[in-house]
């Protein structure tokens, strides 16, 4: 069998997971799966770094380091706001802003 | 298969189920943090593992490793810092960032594969590349826009295109030709895929301009989609399993959200992507508006009624959002809860900008997010509410709604009508994004406390705590 066979099915059979995955999510954490699935898609910085190898040309000197630029902002940028999301849903713990003084005057 | 391409199948492998994992993780408050922090894990593995097999298999150029690193320090840079930065209320906005910039970065690789080989590539690769380029720049563009519309930029909100449904087809038509042409000519690939390229950028451009601000969740959540898709693809043509099985997870991700929030707002997904409400909205404000007049009350009026009430239902919307008031509402909760009042929060699945954007806000000023209830539960309720106190939501409480001929037709809404009291905190007397008046504020039991969410709420807060004094 070919890879591209077997790459396709990959890709169909990750389509169904991802279906069954995100149903399950409570519309309270729609925006941190939208931002964490947003990340996830920052795996494009690998298919850079692939692709880095084979590069020998200006041009492809340019795409390398464009993509690996906007790769990376996007997986880390990515992963680090979701994070930022995530932290405030634990409502035991406070968070750390500068409104600090305002949440003491209501504090009880 | 050589040795370190089997090692790197299974890592890649291993990252690709940590994602699913992962998101697994987040359908509950409690293990989502758990959730994006294994799949940032599986991220880091499948990163290490492309260089190890970089410098194991070796590489052609130096030059090209040095600006790969130095291009991953830039982005590393920028990403942390916007997300450190950022503020919770601006959060829509950077997420469809984040989303431009993936959509380039597989843009960027799929043409790299297209053009930079000295032989033309087969047609395999043209396909899926191609279809990387194209999707890739379909989404740059759009998120761009629609990060463009969310922050309020003045020139998008203005700029309309006479005609819009023709350019759409038009640029369809164009891009998809160049895509044919490519694949059919690979020789002459540098023009067809530059022409991709371009007629991909433009139709990104025109297929968000005419959507309007209120149906940007919707569209932030296709787009994402269709970057998980362009790296799916950009996976296809480099034969990459990390790309393929995470690209096809958001891919999949992005359209069942999108699905979701379609059926929230009861219209099909096709009908808000064509730009309902941005093209409707011009026709239908030069309508005649509902009769009768708004009552305006003070913020003292409304302490009396907050304090003196069983049970109040705060509404929050985009407004609580733009004035920063997530804070200024938790602790007036706070405040009515202590004196034995029942306090919940209705969440409409569209308010704000984002799905579930009120739920992160709140969260933020640290409402438990079982004060938060969700639309079919919260309605019922309002027949008992005292008092519904409406911050900054417009649309979404319209009961013109419930009839058909306007544009929010067909649109679940809170009956936030159904509560004894009802007061409206507004900034001033414009119209929703939906571009039509809101028949609520001209109700009898209707109260519109005007002036920015956050002085208003502050002010309220403050009479309240003279009364329990």
């Amino acid at each position: 069998m070919s890879p591209l066979v077997v790459s396709i099915t990959l890709f169909v059979l990750a389509l169904l997971i991802g279906v069954e995955v995100i149903g399950k999510v409570p519309a309270t954490l729609h925006t941190p799966l939208m931002s964490g699935a947003n990340s996830i898609h920052g795996i494009v910085i690998v298919g850079v770094v692939i692709v880095a190898a084979e590069a020998n040309s200006p041009l492809a000197y340019v795409f390398v380091f464009l993509a690996a630029i906007l790769g990376t902002m996007n997986v880390v940028g990515g992963y680090v706001v979701t994070d930022r999301m995530l932290e405030m849903f634990k409502s035991s713990k406070p968070t750390k802003t500068s409104d600090e003084d305002k949440r003491e005057e209501a504090g009880k | 298969m050589n040795a370190i391409d089997t090692v790197a199948w299974f890592v890649y492998l291993l990252s690709a189920v940590m994602f699913v994992i992962g998101l697994h993780f987040m359908n509950s408050p409690k293990t989502a943090r758990r959730g994006n922090l294994i799949s940032a894990a599986g991220m880091v593995i499948a990163v290490i593992m492309a260089f190890v097999r970089l410098f194991v298999t070796g590489y052609r150029s130096a030059t090209a490793i040095v600006l790969l690193l130095l291009g991953i320090l830039i982005g590393a840079v920028a990403g942390v810092v916007s997300a450190k930065k950022v503020k919770m209320t601006d959060m829509p906005q950077l997420v469809s960032i984040f989303n431009t910039v993936g959509g380039g970065a597989a843009a960027l690789v799929a043409l790299n594969d297209i053009l930079t080989p000295q032989t033309a590539p087969s047609l395999v690769v043209l396909i899926t590349a191609g279809l990387g380029v194209v999707i890739g720049s379909v989404t740059f563009t759009g998120s761009l826009v629609a990060a463009g519309k969310l922050q309020g930029v003045k020139f998008l909100r203005k700029l309309t295109i006479p005609g819009k449904g023709l350019f759409n087809v038009l640029f369809i038509v164009l891009t998809v030709a160049s895509f044919v042409m490519l694949c059919v000519q690979p020789d002459r690939r540098l023009l067809w895929a530059v022409l991709t390229t371009l007629f991909a950028l433009v139709y990104g451009l025109v297929f968000v301009i005419p959507i309007g601000g209120a149906d940007m969740p919707v569209v932030i959540s296709v787009l994402n989609a269709c970057t998980g898709t362009a790296v799916a693809m950009s996976g296809l043509a480099i034969d990459n399993v990390a790309l393929i099985v995470a690209g096809a997870l958001v891919g999949a991700a992005g359209v069942t959200l999108s699905i979701l929030m379609a059926q929230a707002m009861n219209r099909p997904l096709h009908s808000v992507l064509a730009g309902g409400f941005g093209g409707a909205s011009a026709a239908t404000s030069s309508q005649e508006g509902p009769e009768g007049t708004m009552k305006e009350t003070t913020a003292d009026d409304v302490a009396v009624q907050l304090v003196y009430a069983e049970k109040v239902i705060f509404v929050p919307g985009f407004g609580l959002a733009q004035a920063q008031a997530q804070r200024e509402l938790a602790d007036l909760g706070e405040l009515l809860k202590a004196h034995g009042v029942e306090v919940s929060y209705a969440i409409h699945p569209v308010a704000g900008r984002m799905p579930g954007h009120m739920n992160v806000l709140l969260a933020e000023a640290n409402v438990p997010y079982d004060e938060l209830v969700d639309l079919d539960d919260i309605n019922p309720q309002f027949s008992s509410a005292n008092v519904a106190l409406v911050v900054g939501a417009n649309d979404v409480t319209n009961p013109a709604a419930r009839r058909p001929g306007t544009p929010v037709s067909g649109m679940p809404i809170l009956d936030v009508d159904q509560a004894q009291h009802v007061v409206v905190m507004k900034r001033g007397r414009g119209r929703g994004y939906a571009g039509i008046e809101n028949e609520l504020y001209f109700e009898d039991n209707t109260q519109m406390l005007f002036g920015d969410a956050k002085a208003g709420l502050q002010a309220v807060i403050a009479a309240v705590k003279e009364l329990l004094a």
